[in-house]
Parts: structure tokens; C-alpha cells; sequence
């Protein structure tokens, strides 16, 4: 039934009670991208770590395999634990208001989805503190036996963590496509919805598919490690490479889980900023289902130097390069949402337009990886370090600082500092590409990847990166002091917030009442 | 932009043009593999018609890469510049066109196929490993290659030969190692090994891969060679090198601590150099091994010799000082070393399975590991005053 006002019925615990029980998407969305920030300064000071050994040739601060335990762990937590839970936290934010639903579909599993993490993560980070053990897992995120077999302890527990982490994510996953399936406002067709709920969609079923897969990976590596099984043991009959094809399995959607959601968010900050409808959003849709379906058959790209057979390696190949095809499709689609707009550059817009840039360049350098005779000579070098950081930073993770930038006045009800924000942007666009670029030459040049000391000849851009490193991380300390800025105050934002802004979510109030679309709105 | 502003720029021919041959003209001179030494843009020096053709495709596709890059950012530049609020341009409302959709499917599919004709082409030629001169196979240990030349009865390790004094030693390494400055960097730093891999030139070499231990991979650039060296498995590549010379490559797979520390190094010579090579390298081997087996080594021989190969191999597990590194263990005053000879000679050659402590006696001659186990039996403080034998090493391997 409605009523008046939505307050009345907002009798919720107060104080740090609210917070551990709380079955609202917003709150729960808060949390989620709150843990994310503070993971990224962990992963990010493991990355410090790494560029300042790297400045130059020698080992002067730390010994190798503490190195190796850093390059293992910044992966690790980067990946499961910042950007992941981001998307999540926008997942939960905005498709119960994009839908025009009252919350997600199943919300106490959703509070648990989130507490999962801390507890998940405290185990994983507990490792670095277990140095005469061992320390923190050291094979590289992607854990390949017989290495990982060698490892400590904390092979173990990044084991435990992982599992925890996987069943966070499915039970998210499960939430997402329920609520998109069954609480859109009556109305909302499906080719009605906002394109970061469809990339959501998509994204929940690769979740589905793919985590157990690496659930059962790191299980049979456990089991290689404790219980006598020889899975990846060529003496017990077993085979190191099967690790990798079932690892990589899930690792190429892994990948796609990490990019879609950011297409879904260039694809609302584009628009409002060009005051122009997205150009061509059924292909838009088509072309993230085409890259999700595709992402299923090119996971030995990552494994072309490993020994296969050439029809395996000319499959993949081909598969590989067709992917291009619908990122192509999306790229022109945002360029052409562009044209003949009226553009103006707000920070949010800032982020999606560098993504829109520097994410196709990582694309670029990914076309050029899956030309298998040339891949020979990338594989395993910066050339790869290169690619997936363009891809991932100045790809996903910008999408997710403009993602937060486009929709803090809606969450907070005040605008944020334009002139900091903007700050931010330019030092970290400076940042990331006089840190990653750099890494192309290295690998053309020779630098193997997962080293801690390299050959002179390399040292000169080593240097580069190293400080583009520090300039990219100590930049996103503005972000941290605008975000805690603008939720204490500010300019009172308006429920349209911006100008060319469409969608649900520009009819609520800013911020929105903690119950919105208790009555579902009607859809035109 | 003023209108008269723009008919200035009107006649001149179009500034895309000039841009994208200034670029082209730009990004050929520096990718040039001889013109920047430092800063190294390109692959290195291609040496074999395999790595040549490669770095053809790679530039092929990164011209392609190039051109479509200057197009679709010449458009999106374009637009931001001029399809602004600010300038007082007002939106258009089209959302759609599907000509263009199809277009802009079609297109960047055929150019694909483009790309994959010539690369298949180059793919199918590295796959050919038959018909080969010469056979050597590879064996990745951590953290070291083992070549075996099978047809010339020739086997020997390759180890970084890059003294530990210029690589330093980290601040705040729990190895307690020293905080001496390091000490000046060879110019093949990290890149120059005991014994290199000697091949002749002009002559197809076929490599067989395999790893005792881990995953390795054996690269070397200029020969346009990577492959994954897999334990258990055996995987293969090939490479006719053109001309004499030294080229250096590395492991390419992580495989714990010391993956960034062993480098390959190829020494490639004339076939008649090649020969003279394998005679000289089988009369050293045999000489080694008459002179271990026969005679009695005074203790501070086997104690000089023990130590560098001590450096060399257990260094890096058990410590500088044998002190330990983290799970490993010390040898400072430990049982092992300071018991029964026996036992410690059983662990160094048989390895403790379960562990990363390896079967040293299948890697190394009777004399390093007598002179290895002799020095650790004294250094460190131990001083059990032990001295043990190459003979004493071969009677306990038959055991």
C-alpha cells in the first residue's frame, strides 16, 4: 500500500549494529565499494613496493621472495578484492533503482554476500604477517603447480580465502539476475533497461559459470599439496598444463567479469555528458552478450608457449581475434554517442571519455598478444604486464572512480569538488600511462615478467614507471579526501543532478530515501 | 573558432595527413632496432628467419593497430574539440544507424582475417621441428638449465655467472645478508652464465624442453624461441641461426626465488668451431672426472672449491652464512652438518622429497659435491674438521 512518507518506517539499529545487520542495498552497496577503496590502498602499497625495488637494476630493499609474495599478493587483492567488490557496491547502489525496485531480491543473503569479504581477506592478508612460515603465497596470482605445491602455509590460506571469496560472488551473482529477472517496474522490458544493469546481467551469469571452476581448481590444488591426490604430478600420472587449462577457464570470463560492469558505466557517464541518447544500445546489448559468449573459448591464449598442439594453438588464435569485433562495435558506439552532442567535461565524464582511450589501447596491445607466432615472443614479459594494466586500470578502475564521481551527489545529496576532482583525473591519467607505457617497451626489449633485478639496458624506463608508480598511487589520496568531503558536505545536489542524466534514478531525491520505489514507478 | 580563423586553415592540405605521416615517419625511426641502445622500443636484432618473421608480422600489425588507432581517436578528438556546450553547439537526437552498424562489424572483421592469414602462415613454419641437424635437449631446474647434447654424449649445468657482490643484497632481508654497497654491474649483468649453449650457425637445431622440477621457460629473443619447459612432459621448438655471435635470454616462468637469475646464454659459432668445441668439451669432462675418482684432496682445495660452489647452489636456500632463509633451513651448527657424515652426504645427493631440497648427485660431479659437503661440514662455525672424498661421494651414490 502507499504511504506519505517513507520515514515512518525507517526504525532501523543505529551505530556499528546497523552496519553489521543491515539488509539494505544501499547500505550494503556503501560497504562494498568502502572495503574496495581500502583494499586498493593495500594492493596498492604492495605495488609501491614493487616499483621502488624496481627503480633500478640490484636488489636493494627487499629479497626475491618477498617479491614474488608482492606480485602475488597486489594481483590477488586487486583483482577479488578492489575491483570486484566495486562493481558489486555499484550493483547493489543502482540496479534495485535503475529497475524501479524496492531493494535486491534476496537481501538478507546479500548482507552475507559482504561480510563474507573481511573475514575472506584478514585470512589472505594474515600471510604477509607469517614470514618464518613461509609468508604470503609467492607463485604469482595464477597459482600454477607444481610451484604452488611448493609453497608454505600461505598457499593454504589464500586457498580458504579464495573459496570464501568464490562464494561471495555466487550468491551475489545469484541476487543480480534475480532481482533483474523478477523486480523490474512493470514496464521495463528488458531491451528498456539501463546498460548497466544489462551488463550486470551478463556478468552475474559469467559469475555463475565460472567460480566454481576455479573453486574446483585451487580444490584439487589443495589436495595435490595435502592429500595425496597427483592431479598436476606427472609422477602420479597427472598433468601441470591441466591446471592451467582449468585455471584459465575461469580466468578469460574472470577477465570479462572485470570489464563488462565498466562498459555499463561508460555507457550511462557518456550520454549524460553528450546530452545525447547512447547510440545504438541494441547492439550495444549484443555486442556484451556476443563478448561474454566468446570469453567462454579463448583460455589457452594464455597458455600458447606451453606446448600444444597447433590446431589447438590456431583455434585459439582465431577465436581470440574475433573478440575484437563486438569491443570494436562498443567503442565506435560511445564515439558515436559523442558525435554531435553537446559535450561538456565533468570529472565523471573525464574518467569515462580517458577509459574510452586508454582501455582500447590496452585492447590494442591484446589484438597484437593474440597473434600466436608474435605471442611467443610477449608471453611472459612486460608486453603482457603492460596490456592487462591498461585494460584494468586505466580501464575498470577508471570506470569505477567515474562511476563514483557520476553518482556521489545522487548517494551523498551534495556535489562533490569539481576542481579537486579534476586534480585527481589529470594526476592520475599522467600517472598511469608514464607508469604502463613504458612497460610495452620493456617487453619488446626483452624484461621477463615476475623478476625482481633485471638487465641495465632495462633500467631507463624501469625508472619511468617507477614514477609515474608513485605519482598515480599518492594522486588517489585526493579521491579518498573528496569522497570523505563531499559526504560530510557541500553544495546541495538536486535530484537531477546532471543535466543530460536519464534514468530511474534522477526522479528520486538526492540522496534517496533509504526504502526508494517501495511502490514500483510507472515506465513510459 | 572564429570563421576566419578556419578559412586560414582550409587551404593547407589536411592537417590529418600531415599528422599521420609525421607519426608513421616518427614511429619508423624509432623502432629501428639499432637506433636507441638504452631505450630499447623494439625487439631485439632478429638472428634466425623465424625471428625475423616475426618481427615483420609485429610490425604489420602494429602499423594496422596505428592507422586504426589515428582514425577512430581523429574522429573522437575531433568530436570533443568541436561538438561542445561550451562553444555553443547543440545535440543532435540520433541514436541509431544500422548501415553503419554493419559497417563497422564488417570491416574490422575482414581486416582480422587480414591479419590471420600471414600470421597462420609463420605459425605453421615454427610448428616444423623435423628434419634437424643437431638435437639438445633442455631441462629447467630451479634455478639453472641443464643441456644435454645426446648425439655428441655431452651434458653440463648452466648457471648465472654474475657474482652475488653486484646484484647486492636487500636492507631488510631477513637472509641477514650484508648491507655493503653493491658492487659495480658488469655490462651483461644478470644475462652471462658459466657455460653457454655452443650451436653452429646454418644448422637446424632442434630443442627438446623439459623441467625436473617446476615450470621453466627457455627463451631467447633474438632467436625468436620461447617455449614452457614442463616436468614430466616434453615439449619441442627449433632455430637455424644465421650468423656467429652471443645471444642472452631468459627464464620465462616464474619458478620461485631465483627466476629473474638464470639466463641462457647461446654462443652461436661456425660448424667447424661447433666440433672443435664438443672434442675440447668431452676431454674436460673426462679429465674431471679421472682427477676426481683417483686422487686424495687436501682439506683447504676442497674447502676453496666448496665454497664457490657453495655460493653457487646452497647459498641461496640456506643463506650466505648458512644461517638460513626463511622455511629453509640453517646449516650453522645444524645436526645434518655436524653429524655423521653419512647422513649428510645421503641428504645432498637424494634430496628430501616433499620439499624443495633437491637430489644434488644427479647434478653434480663427485668432486664439487665432496668439496660442497666438506665446506659446509667446517665453514659457518661448525668445525667438525671432517674432510670427505670424491671416492667417499661414489661409494655412498651406489648405496
Amino acid at each position: 500500500m502507499a504511504h506519505a512518507a517513507d520515514h515512518a518506517h525507517e526504525e532501523h539499529p543505529q551505530g556499528i549494529l546497523r552496519w553489521i545487520t543491515t539488509t539494505n542495498h544501499k547500505d550494503i552497496g556503501t560497504m562494498y565499494l568502502v572495503f574496495s577503496l581500502i583494499m586498493f590502498f593495500i594492493g596498492g602499497a604492495m605495488a609501491l613496493v614493487i616499483r621502488a625495488e624496481l627503480w633500478q637494476p640490484g636488489l636493494q630493499l627487499v629479497d626475491p621472495h618477498f617479491f614474488n609474495q608482492m606480485t602475488t599478493m597486489h594481483a590477488l587483492i586487486m583483482v577479488f578484492g578492489v575491483v570486484m567488490p566495486a562493481f558489486v557496491g555499484f550493483a547493489n547502489w543502482m540496479i534495485p533503482i535503475q529497475i524501479g525496485g524496492p531493494d535486491m531480491a534476496l537481501p538478507r543473503m546479500n548482507n552475507w554476500s559482504f561480510w563474507i569479504l573481511p573475514f575472506a581477506f584478514s585470512m589472505l592478508i594474515s600471510t604477509v604477517f607469517m614470514q618464518k612460515l613461509g609468508g604470503a603465497p609467492s607463485g604469482g596470482w595464477t597459482l600454477y603447480p607444481p610451484l604452488s605445491v611448493q609453497g608454505g602455509i600461505g598457499t593454504d590460506f589464500a586457498i580458504l580465502s579464495i573459496h570464501m571469496m568464490g562464494i561471495s560472488s555466487v550468491l551475489g551473482a545469484i541476487n543480480v539476475i534475480a532481482t533483474i529477472l523478477n523486480m523490474r517496474a512493470p514496464g521495463m522490458t528488458l531491451m528498456k533497461m539501463p546498460m548497466f544493469t544489462w551488463t550486470w546481467l551478463v556478468t552475474a551469469y559469467l559469475l555463475l559459470a565460472v567460480m566454481p571452476v576455479l573453486a574446483g581448481a585451487v580444490t584439487m590444488l589443495l589436495t595435490d599439496r595435502h592429500f595425496g591426490t597427483s592431479f598436476f604430478d606427472a609422477a602420479g600420472g597427472g598433468d601441470p598444463v591441466l591446471f592451467q587449462h582449468i585455471f584459465w577457464f575461469f580466468g578469460h570470463p574472470e577477465v570479462y567479469i572485470l570489464i563488462l560492469p565498466a562498459f555499463g558505466l561508460a555507457s550511462q557517464i557518456i550520454p549524460t555528458f553528450a546530452r545525447k541518447p547512447l547510440f545504438g544500445y541494441g547492439s550495444m546489448v549484443y555486442a556484451v552478450a556476443s563478448i561474454a559468449f566468446l570469453s567462454f573459448i579463448v583460455w589457452a591464449h594464455h597458455m600458447f608457449t606451453v606446448g600444444m598442439p597447433i590446431a589447438g594453438e590456431l583455434f585459439f588464435m582465431y577465436a581470440t581475434m574475433l573478440i575484437a569485433v563486438p569491443t570494436g562495435v562498443k567503442v565506435f558506439n560511445w564515439i558515436a554517442t559523442l558525435w554531435k552532442g553537446s559535450i561538456s567535461l565533468e570529472t565523471p565524464m573525464l574518467f569515462a571519455l580517458a577509459f574510452v582511450f586508454l582501455f582500447t589501447i590496452g585492447g590494442f596491445s591484446g589484438l597484437m598478444l593474440s597473434i600466436v607466432p608474435a605471442d611467443f615472443q610477449y608471453h611472459d614479459t612486460y608486453f603482457v604486464v603492460a596490456h592487462f594494466h591498461y585494460v584494468l586500470v586505466p580501464g575498470a578502475v577508471f570506470s569505477i572512480l567515474g562511476g563514483a564521481y557520476y553518482w556521489l551527489p545522487k548517494w551523498t545529496g551534495h556535489m562533490y569538488d569539481e576542481t579537486l576532482g579534476k586534480w585527481h583525473f589529470w594526476l592520475s591519467a599522467i600517472g598511469v600511462n608514464l607508469l604502463f607505457f613504458p612497460m610495452h617497451f620493456l617487453g619488446l626489449a626483452g624484461m621477463p615478467r615476475r623478476i625482481p633485478d633485471y638487465a641495465l639496458q632495462f633500467t631507463e624506463f624501469n625508472q619511468w614507471a617507477t614514477v609515474g608508480a608513485f605519482l598515480f598511487g599518492f594522486a588517489q589520496l585526493i579521491f579518498v579526501y573528496v569522497v570523505i568531503k563531499c559526504a560530510r558536505g557541500g553544495k546541495k545536489a538536486s535530484a537531477q543532478v546532471w543535466e543530460g542524466a536519464q534514468g530511474l534514478e534522477w526522479t528520486l531525491p538526492s540522496p534517496p530515501p533509504y526504502h526508494s520505489f517501495t511502490v514500483a514507478p510507472k515506465i513510459k | 573558432m572564429s570563421s576566419a580563423f578556419r578559412n586560414r586553415l582550409t587551404p593547407r592540405a589536411g592537417p590529418v595527413a600531415r599528422l599521420a605521416s609525421g607519426l608513421f615517419l616518427t614511429v619508423l625511426a624509432l623502432t629501428t632496432p639499432s637506433a636507441y641502445a638504452e631505450y630499447g622500443l623494439t625487439f631485439q636484432r632478429p638472428v634466425t628467419t623465424i625471428a625475423h618473421d616475426i618481427f615483420g608480422l609485429h610490425n604489420t600489425i602494429l602499423i594496422i593497430c596505428l592507422g586504426i588507432f589515428v582514425i577512430v581517436f581523429g574522429f573522437m578528438f575531433y568530436s570533443l574539440i568541436v561538438h561542445r556546450k561550451s562553444r555553443g553547439y547543440k545535440p543532435a537526437t540520433f541514436n541509431d544507424n544500422t548501415t553503419v552498424e554493419v559497417a563497422w562489424t564488417v570491416v574490422p572483421f575482414v581486416i582480422l582475417i587480414a591479419m590471420a592469414i600471414p600470421s597462420t602462415a609463420v605459425l605453421l613454419k615454427m610448428d616444423d621441428t623435423s628434419q634437424a641437424d643437431l638435437t639438445v635437449n633442455v631441462t629447467g631446474y630451479q634455478w639453472k638449465w641443464k643441456y644435454d647434447y645426446p648425439d655428441q654424449d655431452l651434458s653440463f649445468f648452466s648457471n648465472l655467472a654474475t657474482p652475488r657482490e653486484q646484484i647486492g643484497s636487500p636492507r631488510f632481508s631477513s637472509a641477514g645478508g650484508s648491507k655493503d654497497v653493491a658492487v659495480q654491474k658488469g655490462d651483461n649483468y644478470l644475462l652471462e652464465v658459466d657455460n653457454p649453449v655452443v650451436l653452429p650457425v646454418g644448422k637446424k637445431v632442434r630443442f627438446v624442453f623439459t623441467a625436473n622440477d617446476v615450470i621453466h621457460a627457455w627463451w631467447v629473443p633474438q632467436l625468436g624461441v620461447k617455449k614452457d619447459a614442463v616436468p614430466g612432459y616434453v615439449t619441442e621448438s627449433w632455430a637455424v641461426i644465421d650468423e656467429p655471435g652471443s645471444y642472452r635470454g631468459q627464464c620465462a616462468e616464474l619458478c620461485g626465488k631465483d627466476h629473474g637469475f638464470m639466463p641462457i646464454v647461446v654462443q652461436a659459432v661456425a660448424p667447424e668451431d661447433f666440433e672443435k668445441w664438443v672434442v675440447a668439451q668431452k676431454a674436460k669432462a673426462r679429465a674431471e672426472a679421472e682427477a676426481a675418482a683417483s686422487r686424495t684432496f687436501a682439506k683447504d682445495e676442497l674447502m676453496e672449491r666448496g665454497q664457490k660452489v657453495y655460493a653457487q647452489t646452497c647459498g641461496v636456500c640456506h643463506g650466505a652464512n648458512g644461517e638460513g632463509v626463511a622455511t629453509f633451513p640453517k646449516l650453522a651448527g645444524s645436526a645434518i652438518a655436524k653429524g655423521p657424515a653419512a647422513g649428510h652426504m645421503d641428504i645432498v645427493l637424494n634430496g628430501k622429497p616433499g620439499t624443495a631440497m633437491q637430489a644434488f648427485g644427479a647434478q653434480m660431479n663427485d668432486l664439487d659435491l665432496a668439496a660442497v659437503i666438506t665446506y659446509e661440514r667446517n665453514a659457518f662455525g661448525n668445525n667438525t674438521g671432517d674432510v670427505v672424498q670424491p671416492a667417499q661421494v661414489k661409494a655412498a651414490r651406489k648405496q
